[in-house]
Parts: structure tokens; C-alpha cells; sequence
């Protein structure tokens, strides 16, 4: 017997813990629009909020790799 | 869990239970489930109550929409937008003995369980994990049914009267002088009804002023009969000795609620099987407490009766301690004798009181004598006197079975309830979605299984429960513990830390090592 494929069932998983194995198939349509709305929104507060630190981040390591004439103490023996 | 040992001289085995916690996430998960589910039930009753959405529950008509409301909605909303979702794994008609095997009606629903209809097909040969046959005596062998057959003959099926007009009939007297004879007590009597023997005869028994302590799990009959009688109640945790003395001493100092009389009668009220966990009453403490504090004891071997013991004879000859350490045994023939109806035994003084007192005896149809027939031969089966060990087989085997069948639910890693000898056996699923989706499963097998949720057990804790019997061959015990490896891995059921190895031949190798 195969066993089922590592994605299905986590999504199984997924459906049997909160219940949507036995909401009728509108509700379905209904609770997973609702969850994949909440993920996105909280996908794109990650984006704006993490991407101001992650772009400053980047540049500090740009200037201690990228020019040779820069701060003395990082210039390698 | 191990049971620690306190009293350990008065128990001559070991008394193993296990009640093992699930880790800390599967309780969350369990409220998400119900969280959510209850969201998406107030959004249909709004639904419905807005118009938008058929209403099929019970409604008043519409002239007497003004009148004092006779539906309250709101009550039943676990059962309107929970149990509705899962309802097709109840109430399923059979349509044959509930044996080893039996044969079920297909039954579909098109509206999401609202209303089915039946294809009239039957599915055949499904396994049967519910019923409780334990001794396996639901069998429909003509050889036999021969003596019930012929009293079925001789008296007819109805009975037409109560025990105390002219409904008491040789065969009743013969049923329980056997009764008596088989439980080693002085007297016995039946009933027609298993459910009516706990709920008429305690208020007989008991009345005001007198306090009963009751077990915190025990059966609706229990505890109906109990508020029935209109003594105090006090409830000790379930199987808890030390709560139980707390309670006594308590009753002793401090007697009555306002008056601080003294009681005038403590009965205490336990099972021999508790049916939802499979714990085993711990009977020798809870008799040596008895006799300490001058209490009385009532003993339900619904479930006990015919399925623990070494001859049978429930949890008394479990523990190797005699009858008449109980005041009041009491127990039902609908489970191990493949009947219907309960007993009362004790002294001879307690029996004749009944007779007249209680309400079952003076009220209550008696039994059917075919009935009472079938009975009759089970327990001659099982007390040898037919003149074959089929009885004591029968008991052996129902041992081997319930130890086969839990040692490998432990090993596979499933959450089991439970003294280790009890043939009820409740796997744990926790999440309210995996109930309906064991049951369903577990059909499409071929495998019929009962399945209990909110709020016959504790929210957290819903489970499935099985019922081993001596019919049961090794060959089912065996399909049906593959199909629980298999839907086991599926719907990750396999919660237990305390799991033994899987290759339990690896153990055995080293152990050999060491020992050289």
C-alpha cells in the first residue's frame, strides 16, 4: 500500500484539526479564502516591516566588503 | 502510570492502569477545532435566522409565534451545528445478531445528515468492535437456542403483569436461585430492564437523611436513582481512594448539613468497569474504608459480570475477595449473557425487602421468560453445570483476546484508558474532526467501531471505544489492529511517548547479551 504523499497529508492534517473536514463545501471555499487572506496580509506586514531592516542590513555588509579605501580597522592584513 | 503502593498487601496481582496525557499541543489543536466550529455554527445560525438559508430544525407554526417560545434554540446549538456534521455514526440500523460479525443498512444521507433515506442494500460481514458480547453468547447457533427455543413454545413471549400481580413465573424463581447460586450469595432477584434496576431499586434502598457517595464517572442509571432518592450526594474523584476517605470522615465528624446529625445510612456507589475509561473499581480498599467507617457498599457489574475474574464471576472473584464484603451486588445480563434485564443480590433479608419496596418489582413488567431462558443456559454454560468447559473457554479466551488486543494498541503507540484487563478498551482521538473520521474510515474497512465525543466524555478527551469479546478470532483482532496501524499513521493518532519498540526482537537479543 503506498502511503500518501508528504503535502496531502499535511493538508489532511490541516483539515482535520480546525474542523474544515466537515464544513460543507461553500463554508470550505469560505474558510480557506478567509485563511489565505489573513496569510498574504501577514506576508506583505512581514515584507513592509522586515524590508527597511533587511535593505540597511545589506548596505552595512556592502560597505565593510565593497570599497577598499573605507575604514581602516577592516582593511584585512 | 503506575499505581503506587500504598496498600500494597491487599492486592495479590498487579493492578496496572494507564491514563496517560497527550502532549500539550493536541489540547490546543482540540480547542481550534471546536473554536472554529463553533464560529462556522453561530455564521449558519445567523444564516438560518436571517432567512438566508433553509431552516430544518423544529419550528412553531406561525399562529402561535406570540405564545411562550416552546424551542429554545440556543440549547441546542452544540447538537444543531457540531453533532448534526457527524451524526451519520450513530443510530446505524443492523439488520443482523450483533455477533463477532454483523450485517449494517446503507444509509445515505443528501442533505449533510439532516435527513437519510436507505439504498436498501445491506453491507455484510462487518466486523464488530461495539457491541458488548463479551462472552460471545449474541449467537444464533440453533443447537444453542434449543432450550429457549422450546420455552419460547411453551410460555409465548409476553408476560402481561407485573412481578407482583401474576407476572412472577417459574422461571423467574429458577433464574434467581441460579443467580444467587452463581454470584455465591444467599438471594437474588430480577428485572426486566437493566437501565430500571439502578434507577428504581436506590431510592427504595435510600431516602432522606441518609448520604450517598458516588463515584465522580458513574452511569446516568447511577446517578439517576440517586437523585431519584432524594439523599445528599457527595461525589469523590473518579477511583480516588484517598478522596473517598476525605469524604467519609468528613460525614462522620461533621454528619448532617445544619443539624450535625449523624447520617442514617452511608452508602457508597461504584462499577465494577467503568465503561467509558475500562478502569477496574479498586475493591479491596474500597471495602477495607467500608468496614473502617461503617459505610455500605453498592457494586454495578454492568460490564464486570461474565468478563473479569477467573471463572467469570466479576470484579469480587477478580480480586480474590468473597460476596459478602458487598452489601449490594448488582449487575446486568444485557452484556456478557446476550440478554436483556439486571439483578439485585445480597442477604436474603435485602432480597425480600426489595420484593416488596421497590418500585421496579412492584411496577415493572418481568422479564420475558425467553429471556429468562437464555440467561439460564448462559449461565449454566458458564458455570460448567450443561457438563461442558465451554463456559470457562469462553472466559480464557476473552482474557487472551484483551491482552493480545491492548499490548499491541500500547505497542503501536496509541493512547490507551484503562486497567490492563479489561476488555474495554477507549482509544483516545482528542480532535473533534478525527471523530467522524475514524468512524467513516473505519466503515469504508468494513470495521464497525463507536465512537463518543462531547458530552458523554470530557471536551478535551473524545474517543473510540472497543469491546473485545471471546468471539472475536485472532484473524479479526488481527484485521482490524492492521486497519488501526494503517489509519493510526493517517490521521496521526499515534500520540503515546511510553510506546515500546517496534522490533521488539531487538530487545530480546540484548537482554540475552547482558545475561551472558
Amino acid at each position: 500500500r503506498r502511503s500518501p504523499p508528504r503535502l496531502y497529508w499535511l493538508f489532511c492534517q490541516f483539515e482535520l484539526i480546525t474542523c474544515s473536514y466537515l464544513m460543507e463545501p461553500w463554508e470550505k471555499v469560505l474558510f480557506y479564502s478567509f485563511n489565505l487572506a489573513l496569510l498574504g496580509l501577514l506576508l506583505y506586514t512581514t515584507h513592509l516591516c522586515l524590508a527597511p531592516h533587511a535593505s540597511s542590513a545589506f548596505q552595512l555588509l556592502c560597505s565593510f566588503l565593497g570599497s577598499p579605501r573605507g575604514n581602516a580597522p577592516s582593511v584585512v592584513k | 502510570q503506575k499505581n503506587g503502593v500504598s496498600n500494597g498487601t491487599l492486592y495479590k496481582k498487579k493492578f496496572i492502569e494507564h491514563f496517560e496525557q497527550a502532549p500539550m499541543y493536541v489540547a490546543v489543536f482540540t480547542f481550534v477545532g471546536f473554536a472554529v466550529g463553533t464560529i462556522f455554527g453561530y455564521l449558519r445560525d445567523f444564516m438560518r435566522a436571517w432567512g438566508l438559508e433553509k431552516r430544518n430544525i423544529a419550528a412553531e407554526r406561525e399562529q402561535q409565534k406570540d405564545f411562550v417560545p416552546l424551542y429554545q434554540d440556543f440549547e441546542n446549538f452544540y447538537t444543531r451545528n457540531l453533532y448534526l456534521r457527524i451524526r451519520d455514526n450513530w443510530n446505524r440500523p443492523i439488520c443482523s445478531v450483533p455477533g463477532p460479525q454483523f450485517d449494517l443498512m446503507e444509509r445515505v444521507t443528501d442533505d449533510y445528515n439532516w435527513t437519510f433515506r436507505f439504498t436498501g442494500r445491506t453491507i455484510k460481514n462487518v466486523i464488530n468492535m461495539g457491541s458488548y458480547n463479551y462472552l460471545g453468547f449474541a449467537e444464533t447457533d440453533v443447537n444453542a437456542l434449543k432450550t429457549v427455543t422450546i420455552e419460547l413454545e411453551k410460555y409465548g413471549t409476553g408476560v402481561c403483569s407485573t412481578r407482583q400481580e401474576m407476572g412472577t413465573l417459574d422461571k423467574h424463581v429458577e433464574l434467581e436461585k441460579l443467580v444467587a447460586k452463581f454470584l455465591g450469595v444467599e438471594d437474588a432477584m430480577v428485572f426486566g430492564m437493566g437501565f430500571a434496576t439502578n434507577s428504581m431499586n436506590i431510592p427504595a434502598l435510600v431516602g432522606k437523611g441518609c448520604l450517598i457517595l458516588s463515584d465522580e464517572l458513574n452511569h446516568t442509571s447511577l446517578v439517576l436513582g440517586a437523585r431519584l432518592s432524594g439523599a445528599t450526594i457527595r461525589i469523590f474523584k473518579h477511583n480516588n481512594m484517598q478522596s473517598l476517605e476525605k469524604l467519609l470522615r468528613d460525614a462522620i465528624i461533621y454528619g448532617q448539613p445544619r443539624t450535625h446529625r449523624a447520617w442514617r445510612k452511608i452508602i457508597i456507589l461504584v462499577e465494577g468497569i467503568y465503561s467509558m475509561e475500562g478502569s477496574i473499581v479498586r475493591l479491596p480498599e474500597i471495602v477495607s474504608l467500608k468496614n473502617k467507617y461503617k459505610a455500605y457498599l453498592y457494586l454495578d457489574e454492568a460490564h464486570s459480570i461474565g468478563a473479569v475474574g477467573a471463572t467469570g464471576r466479576g470484579v469480587v472473584e477478580y480480586f480474590g475477595m468473597s460476596p459478602d464484603d458487598v452489601d449490594v451486588l448488582m449487575g446486568t445480563f444485557t452484556k456478557s449473557f446476550g440478554a436483556a434485564g439486571g439483578y439485585i443480590a445480597g442477604k436474603k433479608d435485602l432480597v425480600d425487602f426489595l420484593r416488596t419496596h421497590s418500585h421496579s418489582a412492584v411496577y415493572a413488567t418481568s422479564m420475558c421468560p425467553a429471556v429468562a431462558e437464555q440467561i439460564i443456559r448462559a449461565m449454566k454454560c458458564l458455570m460448567g453445570l450443561d457438563g461442558t468447559t465451554q463456559g470457562l473457554q469462553r472466559v480464557r479466551q476473552l482474557e487472551k483476546n484483551t491482552r493480545y488486543f491492548r499490548r499491541k494498541l500500547h505497542e503501536m503507540g496509541f493512547i490507551i484508558y484503562g486497567n490492563d484487563d479489561s476488555p474495554v478498551v477507549p482509544l483516545l482521538l482528542y480532535m473533534p474532526g478525527k471523530i467522524g473520521a475514524f468512524a467513516r474510515r473505519m466503515l469504508e474497512k468494513n470495521i464497525g467501531v463507536v465512537v463518543v465525543g462531547f458530552p458523554a466524555t470530557p471536551i478535551t478527551e473524545s474517543r473510540a471505544r472497543f469491546c473485545v469479546s471471546a468471539a472475536h478470532t485472532r484473524e479479526m483482532l488481527d484485521t482490524v489492529l492492521n486497519a488501526l496501524d494503517e489509519l493510526g499513521d493517517f490521521l496521526h493518532l499515534k500520540y503515546s511517548r511510553y510506546s515500546k519498540s517496534s522490533h521488539p526482537e531487538l530487545y530480546e537479543e540484548s537482554r540475552l547479551e547482558l545475561e551472558d
